[in-house]
């Protein structure tokens, strides 16, 4: 197991290299950064050159790229523009943890914006992963074992119309019936904006209130895949011959579900789940960017739209690095889910 | 010599030629009541988009007017106007003509993309297949979205106006629909890939080879019929990702610039309104669910018809 892991981690590498490089050379054409270095006032050209010149963008491309993978502290770089490269390069480069420091907030690292901000998207997205892997096993398995029944076609319908619905349609939806129509019928109705009420300021309360929407926005959708794919991995398992074997030597149904079929069962939905958990990190630019909320999303477009290359290139990266270990931990818990998986 | 007197009976019954693929696909599509509904509705709906131009002029869909702006549905302007007085109703349907061309066309890259490099990693194997696999894979582990921005970013605004059959498209229309298609090959190619493996190893590809046929005669007319049920059930899918990440992207307000209208970049901003004017997500919105609704269930319907032993997922 422990080489397989090694293994799996190794070939991974090529992987980031190749997308790091096609990302960093589309990162070059978005627009000029330092077009808004100058706060109000369109930045002077002798500044500019400055400015490119301490940022390393006067640098060609693969230079550029260079610094950012392994860092420039080993040489000298041209800082006052004489020519004559006299300064010691600062930057550690990605290999070693430094992802640069942010074009747009100045002299914060990318790194520091970065986590600042993954836990806002954590705590929608957990909480709404939970709900939606708690709420599908349980219908999702009901309708499996009640094929064809009321409640099977009804979930059916909601799950294909949940997975053709585009999400602002959801967020919007929710947004007018809940907070605005609420609100004018006089009901209670929940915010839609941000993580707190300025006016009453930060608690706990606030915050669970304000994460009401758009978990139910993320928890719908996600809700779909997930409800239709555990029913047809029921489905599949309780038609076969063990079950049926199981369930002629006298067992109760309750104990043939929970113990024969819901286990063989597990396999195709921790895939389901291990393979989906990254991209809610990306289904959550939309959500966030409705409901105003600070998190990685939002902070990925705000970011994008200002050219930052360095907080952009984190996100992207992290967010890659995130999906590999998924599909690593996936492969992990089939091994220890399923004794036929050996990887050895 | 009398001989044949004994007459030849004809048949009772006069068998019925074989039925062809398409045929058969068709009976078992018939059947599929939801995969029928989803092909009305998308009739309906390509109607609703082709049809409606000959009523309502582009240059009205496009002319804004801020006296009449926000004003909810009435029986002038059936979906109300948005925030600068343009008719929805009209928007709704031109922007119908390009997110529909975008998926349509999204798709066709998609499928040639995937279906070449596929074809390509699994029949000749080795480093080729190496390389293109690794390539593959590296695209898949970035989150679309993240990809379709950056790349929408990246050619926004590179592409001149196009005027094609007397009218004029935003460039980014082109831009969607390359990004789109060059996001989504990956899938596809892993999925032809793994057919070639199987079916390069059969008797007829080693006989064709024996003969001195030449590789790509091979790859393109022998072994690519054999996999075509999976491509076809692939793209249709397609075309529905396609037209949501279109409507992602319009939305964020990366995609296709105004007055280009499509269903996506008619909601940009209804956030902003939210409170005031529900008629400029609602519309936009139920037809985008509409279509990629319809053609999942044709998907669905083609899977099931076009091959018999895939279970029903």
């Amino acid at each position: 197991m422990g080489r397989y892991v090694i293994r799996r981690l190794l070939q991974a590498i090529p992987l980031l290299f190749i997308i790091s490089i096609i990302l960093f050379v589309l990162m070059q054409n978005m627009g000029d950064p330092l077009a808004t270095l100058g706060g109000r006032q369109p930045t002077r050209s002798e500044d500019r050159a400055r400015l490119a010149r301490q940022l390393g963008l006067d640098k060609p491309l693969y230079t550029q790229y260079f610094y950012w993978l392994v860092g420039n502290d080993w040489t000298m770089i041209d800082v006052d523009g004489d020519g004559v490269a006299e300064t010691e390069g600062r930057r550690k480069g990605v290999l070693r943890g430094d992802f640069g420091t942010s074009l747009v907030s100045r002299g914060r690292s990318a790194t520091e914006i970065i986590f600042e901000r993954i836990p806002n998207t954590l705590l929608l997205m957990i909480p709404a992963e939970l709900i939606t892997i708690v709420i599908a096993l349980v219908i999702g398995i009901y309708s499996a074992l009640r094929q064809y029944s009321a409640i099977d076609n009804v979930v059916t319908t909601i799950s294909f119309v949940g997975l053709a619905m585009p999400i602002f349609f959801v967020a919007l939806g929710l947004v007018y019936v809940f907070a605005i129509l609420f609100q004018r019928w006089g009901l209670p109705s929940l915010p839609a904006n941000g993580m707190f009420d300025p006016r009453i300021g930060r608690s706990p309360g606030q915050l669970l209130i304000h994460m009401i929407l758009p978990i139910t926005t993320i928890a719908f959708i996600s809700f779909a895949g997930y409800s239709r794919y555990i029913r047809s991995a029921m489905l599949e398992v309780i038609s076969q011959d063990y079950i049926r074997t199981a369930r002629a030597k006298g067992l109760s149904s309750r104990y043939v579900l929970y113990t024969h079929a819901l286990k063989n069962a597990a396999l195709p939905i921790v895939t389901l789940i291990g393979l989906n958990l990254p991209f809610l990190l990306a289904g959550a630019v939309v959500t966030e960017s409705i409901f105003a909320w600070p998190g990685m999303g939002r902070l990925f477009l705000d970011h994008l739209g200002r050219s930052d290359t360095p907080v952009v290139m984190g996100i992207l990266l992290l967010t890659a690095i995130a999906v590999i270990v998924f599909q690593l931990l996936t492969d992990i818990t089939y091994a220890l889910l399923d004794p036929r998986i050996r990887y050895d | 010599m009398a001989q044949g007197t004994l007459p030849l009976k004809p048949p009772a019954e006069v068998e019925a030629p074989p039925l062809t693929l398409g045929q058969m696909a068709w009976r078992r599509f018939r059947r599929h009541k939801l995969a029928m509904a989803g092909s009305v509705v998308m009739i309906l709906l390509l109607v609703y988009a082709f049809g409606g131009a000959f009523f309502l002029s582009e240059e009205y869909a496009n002319f804004t007017d801020t006296s009449i702006r926000l004003i909810g549905p009435t029986a002038g302007h059936l979906f109300g106007t948005d925030t600068v007085g343009r008719d929805i109703l009209a928007r709704t349907i031109y922007g119908g003509q390009i997110s529909l061309l975008i998926g349509l066309a999204a798709a066709i890259v998609q499928v040639i993309l995937g279906i070449v490099i596929g074809a390509f990693s699994g029949y000749y194997g080795g480093w080729i297949d190496s390389v293109l696999m690794r390539f593959a894979e590296a695209i898949m582990i970035v989150p679309t979205l993240f990809l379709l921005l950056v790349m929408a970013k990246f050619f926004g605004g590179q592409i001149p106006e196009l005027t094609i059959l007397g009218r004029t498209f935003s460039g980014s229309v082109v831009v969607i629909i390359l990004i789109i298609g060059l996001t989504s090959w990956p899938r596809l190619a892993r999925i032809v890939r793994a057919e070639f493996l199987a079916l390069k190893e059969n008797e007829f590809v080693v006989a064709a080879r024996a003969i001195g046929t030449r590789p790509l005669e091979i790859i393109f007319r022998h072994i690519l019929p054999n996999t075509i049920a999976p491509i076809v059930v692939t793209a249709t899918l397609g075309v529905a990702n396609a037209i949501l990440a279109e409507a992602y992207i319009s939305f964020l307000g990366l995609g296709v610039q105004p007055p280009t209208a499509t269903w996506g970049n008619m909601i940009t901003g209804a956030t902003n309104y939210i409170e005031s004017a529900w008629w400029l997500w609602f519309f936009p919105g139920l037809l985008i669910l509409f279509t990629v609704l319809s053609i999942n269930f044709i998907g669905d319907g083609l899977r099931d018809a076009l091959d018999p032993r895939s279970r029903p997922s």
